[in-house]
């Protein structure tokens, strides 16, 4: 018997929910006032709900179908699994969009989908769905398509006049790792893929002859996503995956995602805890390579084994860990120096540098800020504050770790 | 002592026009106080001063932009003293003109926070505003219906309104609130400061979001402060999936373990079908005759005698015709070439084609390869900086570099660099020692060497550049003249 709606809802958004990204920022702005229609985008995204799992919702994630011809270890929809199949029309990936657009559930739609028959047989129907979105519809909305590996250039060069993002996931970390758990997978062909869709937007973002005007070929970017500890990688290979990627395909983001225990999950794979705080150091690791001006071998370096430090966030485990660069004097170092302090983010380096144009700054201006004064004392010098001796006290350290927990007698 | 009463629900015009005359009175902020709307109402508002008539001669003042923005958003907050810290720091303003510009600054950081609140309530409000459908006033029903009851802590609906229009065109629809309401009717927005009551209403979408809502939710990612701190609580009665929040904390572990507990199970049948028709290649890549530049391509896709596949985009082999007279040899691809998977596309590839034509050659004619076939490179930043490959991997690629010799068999091979001619020769001279020279290889064809094309956009200087340029294209010019001359050797 044919599932009811709801119930292909519920199996076909249960599948997508190991796709980390649901970002609905950095597309071109416009709205629905110009076309008579529905949607728009403004920038910066807009989380309409957040799951208790501490996700954003913004996007209405759902894959079209879960049936898949492939069989990745790390997939809940990976062919060998038992899980409930179901699928789509695409007419019912559009009301479903278009019907939560007009209740302000979400921001668009991020569709992605298991590989049935062909990658250009899947790829083509979601392409269908977005070129009915925007041209019968009149949709304004966001849409960001997963592009299915070795699908063809035409059918991606389509996706890109009606999506605003595009992301082909690397998965893993290494090209070992991808053939030992995505056997049907491609290193070399997820990467071509992203090397094309980067020129393609290059191509599209040169003035015409005709027209000074850019034409819009996927104008928030691509992405990708890879999964954190299925494999035995450890951080400094992840890291420099990632800033290879960032350097190669001009990619707007890498999602790192933890392994997570999946239903009828493959004996491959150990069940266990996803690695949170890991994948968090991850993202802040990321956010250091692409706004602190940090090398990934730098973030890295600080401990023996590649991983990075997880108790203490890898700025501080770096400052730690090159005391002789500090303290900074907030009135005089240049900005790519505060950026380097522990507890000092790029607004607060901002604040900082616009402030000190018009006065000297003490550390109860800090403060004012909004910055941690625990966190920052030893690495700076301000008016009316010398760390003296403190950046080199053997128990640094401690004083930022966590408290070690007390037993309690039982 | 003045006491200026206004209405205070965000309109910023009342307070502009109250706080400019006071100005230009020279009204100190100690000596105003400030009233609004709802304590005005309970008659506290008794004893409203008249404003004063400033001198004609008063010129009107002016601030920095930074500072309307600033007041135009913290007018919006609920908090009673925002009239007061708005006056008190236009009148700083006068004497401090970069004062907005001072974050530490106590009154500003006040003001920095109120604006702040207010920025973060209407970011709110464009996320948990839920419309639910209501039966279309238009006769012809050509216009749907919709409606949202909404609670703000601060009076942004005016402020947001012009948001919803621009996003929900195309149908009708009413937010209201307790701080005032909106309404579009694909004419006309119209906005009220009228307190409004909730209406019990019913839509039969909310039950699908909740679907989506309990299944995207990931019970092994339990974080439910991160939550907290995105949704507050406060928001929580207004949105249709909120009471499903209890039951999925309390239930995630016991789904969870369950997972765990549950081992394996047998793949279905249809698994089974897919990974025999896998094997029996059905969905394997083409297939093309052995001694072929086409089957040489294809092996050379998936080579992996060197670490550098790992890095590089794709394998970026020769292009040309197999019965090409002169092949040229560059060093190993580039950026570009390293995207495109085709050799001589980026920069150094122009001036290659460039010069090539000046001297009357066709670049379709030869072929064109690399010593290296993968781009070997550091990221830094959002860029990628090349380096050069080292003698390991020239070896290592060096397997291709002969078999497309063989396969060519060209009558003249010109090396463009250093790394190309000690592919070639495994000689390691200096380039200036042996540039120029046609050298007979053992294989019957004629070596020349020239300079890699690269080099040329590498000089700083001008004039060197030029005098550099005007080498390269005489060793073209040989290059012309030594294809004319050699014979075909078949």
């Amino acid at each position: 018997m044919k599932k009811s709606l709801k119930e292909r809802l519920a199996i076909l958004s249960d599948a997508a929910k190991y796709d980390a990204s649901c970002a609905s920022s950095g597309t071109t702005r416009r709205d629905s006032i110009s076309s008579g229609g529905l949607g728009s985008t403004e920038g910066s995204g807009i989380c309409h709900a957040y799951a208790p799992d501490g996700r954003c919702i913004s996007l209405l994630k759902i894959l079209l179908t879960n049936f898949c011809i492939y069989d990745c270890a790390y997939c809940i929809n990976r062919s060998s699994s038992n899980v409930e199949r179901a699928r789509f029309t695409p007419e019912e990936v559009v009301w479903l969009t278009m019907e939560f657009y007009r209740r302000n559930y979400i921001e668009g739609l991020f569709l992605s989908s298991g590989i049935i028959r062909s990658s250009d047989h899947t790829m083509e129907e979601m392409v269908k769905i977005a070129r009915d979105l925007r041209t019968v519809h009149n949709f304004r909305g966001y849409i960001h398509l997963k592009t299915i590996p070795e699908a063809s250039a035409a059918l991606i060069e389509e996706a890109g006049l009606y999506a605003d993002r595009l992301s082909i996931n690397i998965e893993l970390p290494t090209d070992k790792g991808i053939s030992q758990f995505a056997p049907e997978k491609k290193p070399e062909g997820i990467r071509r893929a992203m090397g094309d869709l980067r020129l393609k937007i290059e191509d599209a973002s040169e003035p015409t002859l005709k027209t000074k005007r850019r034409k819009k070929f996927v104008p928030a970017g691509q992405s990708t996503q890879m999964i954190v500890g299925a494999d035995g990688a450890n951080d400094a290979t992840i890291l420099g995956t990632s800033a290879r990627l960032y350097g190669s395909y001009g990619l707007k983001r890498v999602y790192y995602s933890a392994f997570s225990p999946i239903p009828d999950a493959s004996s491959k794979l150990p069940l266990i805890k996803p690695p949170l705080v890991r994948e968090h150091r991850l993202y802040q690791a990321d956010w250091l390579y692409r706004f602190y001006g940090f090398d990934i071998g730098e973030i890295t370096s600080a401990t023996a084994d590649g991983n990075l430090d997880l108790e203490l966030d890898p700025k501080l485990a770096w400052a730690l860990a090159h005391r002789d660069c500090f303290p900074v004097d907030i009135n005089k170092a240049p900005k790519e120096m505060l950026l380097r302090v522990p507890g000092f983010g790029t607004k607060t380096v901002r604040s900082i540098l616009s402030s000190r144009r018009f006065r000297r700054l003490r550390i109860e201006d800090l403060g004012r800020l909004g910055v941690s004064l625990r966190k920052v004392q030893p690495f700076i010098v301000a008016d009316g504050w010398t760390p003296h001796r403190m950046i080199d006290r053997s128990d640094l350290r401690q004083m930022f770790s966590p408290q070690p927990e007390q037993l309690t007698l039982f | 002592m003045l006491k200026i009463c206004l209405n205070g629900c965000g309109d910023f015009t009342e307070w502009r026009y109250a706080a400019r005359v006071l100005l230009m009175c020279d009204v100190t902020p100690a000596d105003v106080v400030w009233e609004s709307g709802s304590s005005v109402e309970s008659g506290l508002g008794f004893g409203e001063s008249e404003l004063p008539v400033p001198s004609p001669t008063a010129a009107a003042p002016s601030v920095p932009p930074a500072f309307l923005d600033l007041a135009q958003t913290v007018i919006c907050h609920s908090n009673p003293d925002r009239f007061a810290l708005l006056y008190r720091l236009l009148w700083r303003i006068r004497s401090e003109r970069h004062l907005i510009g001072i974050v530490s600054d106590p009154d500003v950081i006040a003001a920095r926070k109120l604006e702040k609140s207010v920025r973060r309530d209407s970011h709110k409000m464009k996320a948990f505003v839920r419309f639910k459908e209501v039966p279309s006033r238009d006769p012809m029903e050509r216009r749907r219906a919709f409606f949202a009851w909404f609670e703000p802590d601060h009076y942004i609906v005016a402020r947001m309104a012009p948001f919803f229009k621009r996003r929900f065109f195309d149908m009708d629809w009413v937010i209201a609130t307790p701080k005032g309401s909106a309404a579009w009717d694909g004419e006309e927005l119209t906005v009220s400061d009228e307190p409004a009551e909730k209406p019990e209403i019913r839509d039969d979408a909310d039950d699908l979001w909740r679907i989506y809502y309990a299944n995207i939710f990931n019970p092994a990612r339990l974080k439910v402060k991160a939550m907290t701190a995105e949704m507050p609580k406060k928001y929580w009665k207004n949105l249709p999936e909120a009471d499903l929040i209890p039951d999925l904390i309390a239930n995630a572990e016991a789904k969870v373990r369950e997972m765990a507990e549950r081992a394996a199970s047998q793949p279905p049948a249809f698994h089974q079908r897919l990974q025999d028709r896998m094997a029996a290649g059905e969905l394997n890549e083409p297939s093309f005759p052995e001694g072929t530049l086409e089957a040489l391509r294809q092996d050379a896709r998936h080579c992996t005698r060197c670490e550098l596949h790992c890095r590089a985009t794709q394998t970026v082999f020769g292009e040309g015709s197999q019965s090409a007279r002169v092949m040229f040899v560059g060093e190993q691809p580039g950026d570009q070439e390293d995207l495109a998977g085709r050799p001589f596309v980026g920069p150094a590839g122009k001036v290659f084609d460039t010069v090539v034509n000046e001297v009357g050659l066709d670049r379709r004619e030869f072929y064109v390869t690399n010593a290296v076939k993968h781009f070997k490179y550091e990221p830094q930043g959002k860029r990628r900086i090349h380096q050069k490959p080292n003698q390991g991997e020239i070896q290592a690629c060096r397997w291709w570099l002969t078999k497309e010799v063989e396969l060519i068999k060209p009558s003249l091979v010109v090396a463009m660099g250093a790394t190309a001619y000690y592919a070639l020769t495994d000689h390691k001279e200096k380039l200036q020692d042996v540039r120029g020279m046609s050298i007979a290889m053992s294989s019957g064809c004629t070596l020349f060497v020239t300079v890699h094309p690269s080099y040329l956009l590498r000089i700083p200087d001008e004039a060197r550049k030029s005098a550099e340029f005007e080498k390269f294209r005489l060793d073209m010019a040989a290059v012309r003249r030594l294809a004319q001359e050699s014979p075909a050797i078949r």
